[in-house]
């Protein structure tokens, strides 16, 4: 008997090319972690990216003046007749500010060599305006001396936010140092001061010479217009379309065009969606341009296929045996899909819409051909016609828009913008989950 | 802008008004319907076909289906028959090409647009119109005053075909207006007439719904015709003014807008390619690692996180993206590459934030997600007895993937690819933002290019012309990108159906 124990070979000790493998299985294990981690780490920058740069747009800098509303400026008839009131501009307003700033410095003590004119440029070219719109309001405050909160220049605002320093300001006309100076001696004074801004998630934008006073809020209503639009004709036609299909449709050429068609359609780059929407809805149409309802049938023609998809997902899972138990009792197969198999597909459904029109919400190369941006959104509509025939931006064009103004001030904006429409999206598919947890049922 | 025209009736636009009288037809259709079959029946609902809900809805579906039905042809129909109708009245000497006809069509409508705003406000009256038939040069003047600002001086046959297309117009709207309501008053007699306990309701609705149901599925196929005739129509109208061998083979883009253009595709699908292969370069490998190891190594615990996780990188918008690369990622690179010694590598080698590089790296952190869920879903799909059969021969773990999974999940793998590849070429806010918008053939990744998404927006947005090659470009370049990703999908389609087929 021979043993055939190989040369130098055991158990215990492994050779050389297993080690080898070992090794290579090793590194083969550490790539594919590396990837995940690459991959949430991008996720992770981006967030935080998000995050550090947008939640600055979420606060704004005042400066608090006393102004005495004098009635021989406001209201030189002195009969308290708002026609007349509303006859008197923003220029009527300005020199009341700009004296109230320069008599609240003197007051503070605080020396500066600056021009009159330098002064007030630290203030925002859109406080002139609040001032008017807020006696408008209540004309009774004419003849008083009001505290007021003034929206500061967006370079002042960046100085407390610490976009703007010291070093950064060489190259910039519109503030200089010895302004820095009487900012900082404000601040030490108590009043000026940053705070929670409201106006950005609910106020209009504004115009590309004053940032600080932009806001979200009128974007958001058309964002709106459109989701209505979007939830009123995709949820209807798109469950519509999936019944013809899963329930009822033939196993024929035409059948298969369609399913082919759809399929397609989810993978069209948006962009054509946008030229579809300009040709036929704009240009052969003539629906106007920049509105909601535009906007809102492009989306819809493009949410259609995400929500076939997963109607027609949900339908398929209610089991055969409910279309059979009411077949049994003499339901119609009309009846039985609609009064049984719908329902039990209900929150499936919902849950499909909900994130179609997420996705919806969040997209902007066809808006863009549309005609929602390049202007300033700065009305709300009154009413839903308005709401959906008028020109008005959407939330991801408006973040679009202010991309493109190249101004520090307006990027800020745009990240907070994102922040806004982030929470939106996370909102709604937040709740597709917890309905998805709620309601689904398996058989 | 044409804000508002004079189609309105008490301030809702006709069309609306007509549907809600058209829906308030149809619902009192539906409860006189109902009412009178039960009426006839005696009250007593087991004598009928029927259930009652199935006659008012009958009556319901014979009242507003035809009616509306026609509102919406006549409403599609009425500006193409219009406009036929206005054309012989333009001189035959004023128009020169396709383009020019647009565009005194345009400058028709407006000023017919604007004739009906100025009569509404007061600013004309009837018998000035009439006064200007020869010399209308005052109007464009008058129409300013309004909000409705022309380009050009209005001619004589301008205003003439203007007025002409206003009488059809109200013509049109006025006997829209009887048709519909005629035949949905029709529908709803029709419907009360034959509404007795015999009827058989039932079927009759259930038709109708069923038509319905194919008319919504249908719509899909709809969408396409008009995505592919909207810019088919326009691609030919582009075809017409300049040379298609400069649009395919030329070698330069350079739009002008005073014409004599150059407009070739090749430089935008030079970009484009070269954004997309840097993308997916970025995108395979990480996605493809991350499938495997999600799929062969990872415990349940760790799947169900960085699975989730993974895939919000999908759902967040493009416009975040572009935005990153825009404002993050291009300042980085040029912090790395470009600023000559106070940068990082202290080379001058890129000089601003947009360029290839940046398009493609943010991009493929976009396509990430999809790849690794796409390839997940093939890879889990290679059946056990491979992987079993392969470690009873004693491969490792990674052996066993390389060699067994890969290759066999490799169709499918491909055309996630493809389909990756297909998402990339059409991306648009991305590169918009974040790939520049000088047309150059250059392998250098670190200078600006544009492409065909981002022409396409450029081209459209503004003040267009709709007869200007420099405009209707747009709709070829469209086009090209509508038949270049369809390919692909079509392709990655074919092929991932065909690997599913082999192991089912």
């Amino acid at each position: 008997m021979t043993d055939i124990t190989p040369s130098g070979a055991s158990l215990l000790v492994q050779d050389a090319r297993t080690q080898k493998r070992n090794r290579a299985e090793a590194r083969f294990k550490m790539y594919g972690l590396a990837a995940i981690a690459v991959g949430l780490l991008m996720l992770v920058i981006l967030l935080t990216t998000i995050i550090s740069r947008g939640t600055g747009a979420f606060q704004q800098t005042y400066v608090t003046l006393e102004v005495p509303l004098l009635e021989a400026k406001l209201d030189k008839k002195g009969n308290r007749n708002i026609d007349d009131i509303k006859k008197v501009s923003t220029f009527g307003y300005a020199p009341l500010m700009k004296a109230a700033f320069e008599k609240k410095i003197a007051a503070a003590g605080i020396e500066t060599k600056l021009k009159s004119k330098e002064m007030a440029a630290l203030l925002s070219k859109n406080a002139a305006a609040t001032l008017r719109d807020y006696v408008l309001q209540d004309i009774n405050v004419i003849g008083q001396t009001i505290e007021f909160e003034f929206l500061t220049n967006s370079r002042v605002d960046g100085y407390l936010k610490g976009r703007v320093t010291r070093a950064s300001i060489a190259n910039d006309k519109s503030i200089n140092a010895a302004q820095l100076d009487l900012v900082d001696a404000l601040i030490a004074d108590g009043s000026l001061r940053k705070r929670f801004n409201l106006d950005f998630i609910t106020g209009a934008d504004a115009s590309d010479q004053r940032p600080e006073a932009a806001g979200m809020g009128v974007a958001m209503i058309g964002s709106f217009f459109m989701m209505l639009v979007v939830l009123a004709l995709a949820l209807p036609i798109g469950v519509a379309a999936s019944i013809y299909l899963e329930e009822f449709a033939p196993k024929n050429w035409i059948t298969d065009i369609i399913e082919v068609n759809i399929s397609n359609l989810a993978a069209v780059p948006s962009i054509v969606f946008g030229i579809l929407g300009l040709a036929v809805f704009i240009n052969y149409m003539h629906l106007p341009n920049s509105a909601p309802l535009v906007g809102g049938l492009v989306l819809t023609l493009m949410t259609l296929p995400t929500i076939i998809i997963s109607t027609r997902a949900s339908l398929k899972s209610v089991p055969p045996s409910i279309r059979d138990a009411a077949l049994g009792v003499g339901a119609s197969k009309m009846q039985s899909v609609f009064h049984h198999v719908l329902p039990l597909a209900a929150p499936g459904i919902l849950t499909g819409t909900i994130i179609g029109l997420a996705q919806a919400l969040g997209e902007t190369a066809p808006l863009l051909l549309i005609g929602m941006v390049g202007f300033i959104a700065s009305n709300p509509p009154d009413g839903i016609t308005s709401g959906l025939m008028d020109p008005n931006s959407a939330m991801p064009a408006q973040i679009y828009e202010w991309a493109k103004r190249a101004d520090p001030a307006f990027y800020e904006r745009a990240w907070g913008g994102i922040i806004i429409l982030l929470v939106f999206l996370i909102t709604m598919n937040a709740i597709a989950v917890l309905l998805r947890r709620r309601f689904e049922r398996r058989w | 802008m044409m804000a508002t025209t004079a189609t309105t009736f008490l301030g809702v636009p006709l069309g609306m008004a007509l549907f809600v009288a058209v829906l308030a037809i149809a619902l009192l259709g539906y409860v006189m319907a109902r009412s009178r079959v039960m009426a006839r029946a005696g009250g007593d609902a087991r004598v009928l076909h029927s259930l009652p809900n199935y006659y008012g809805m009958t009556a319901a579906m014979f009242a507003a289906v035809p009616a509306l039905g026609v509102l919406l042809i006549w409403l599609l129909a009425q500006p193409a028959v219009v406009q036929n109708a206005v054309l012989p009245l333009i001189p035959a000497d004023k128009i020169d090409s396709v383009g020019t006809q647009s565009l005194i069509l345009s400058d028709v409508r407006r000023v017919a647009d604007g004739l009906d705003i100025a009569l509404a406000q007061g600013a004309l009256s009837r018998a000035d119109i009439a006064a200007m038939a020869d010399d209308p040069s005052a109007l464009r003047g008058t129409l300013g005053e309004v909000g409705v600002a022309l380009g050009s001086e209005v001619e004589p046959f301008i205003l003439a075909a203007a007025q002409k297309s206003r009488e059809l117009n109200g013509k049109g709207r006025f006997w829209m207006a009887a048709a519909v309501l005629l035949i949905a008053l029709a529908g709803l007699a029709l419907a009360l007439r034959v509404a007795d306990p015999q009827f058989r309701a039932r079927n009759i609705v259930e038709r109708g719904v069923m038509v319905l149901l194919i008319v919504a599925a249908s719509l899909a196929i709809l969408t396409t015709v008009g995505i592919v005739l909207s810019m088919l129509f326009e691609s030919i109208n582009f075809f017409r003014l300049h040379d298609w061998k400069d649009f395919f083979l030329g070698p330069k883009w350079a739009p002008n807008f005073r014409g004599d253009s150059d407009l070739s595709i090749l430089p935008l699908l030079w970009g484009t390619l070269y954004i997309s292969i840097i993308a997916l370069l970025v995108a395979v490998p990480i996605g493809l690692f991350a499938a495997i190891y999600l799929s062969e190594y990872a415990g349940p615990k760790l799947r169900g996180i960085a699975k989730p996780l993974l895939e919000i990188l999908a759902g967040i918008p493009t416009i975040v993206y572009g935005l990153f690369a825009l404002l993050t990622v291009g300042p980085a690179l040029v912090r790395l590459f470009g600023r000559g010694e106070d940068g990082i590598l202290g080379v001058e080698w890129m000089s601003g934030a947009t360029s290839v590089l940046t398009a493609g790296l943010v991009m493929g952190i976009m396509l990430i997600p999809f790849v690794s869920s796409l390839s997940d879903d093939i890879i889990n799909a290679v059946p056990q007895s491979l992987r079993d059969g392969s470690f009873g021969l004693g491969a490792t773990h990674s052996e066993t993937v390389r060699q067994v999974i890969l290759p066999a999940a490799l169709p499918g793998i491909v055309g996630a690819v493809l389909l990756a590849a297909s998402r990339a070429i059409g991306e648009t806010m991305i590169v918009v933002l974040g790939a520049g918008a000088i047309a150059r053939v250059s392998v250098n990744p670190l200078e600006a290019m544009t492409t065909i998404t981002t022409r396409i927006v450029s081209q459209l947005t503004g003040d267009t012309d709709f007869a200007s090659p420099e405009t209707l470009v747009a709709f070829a370049l469209g086009l090209t990108l509508f038949v270049l990703t369809l390919g692909l999908n079509v392709l990655a389609l074919y092929i991932v159906r065909k690997y599913r087929e082999q192991y089912e």
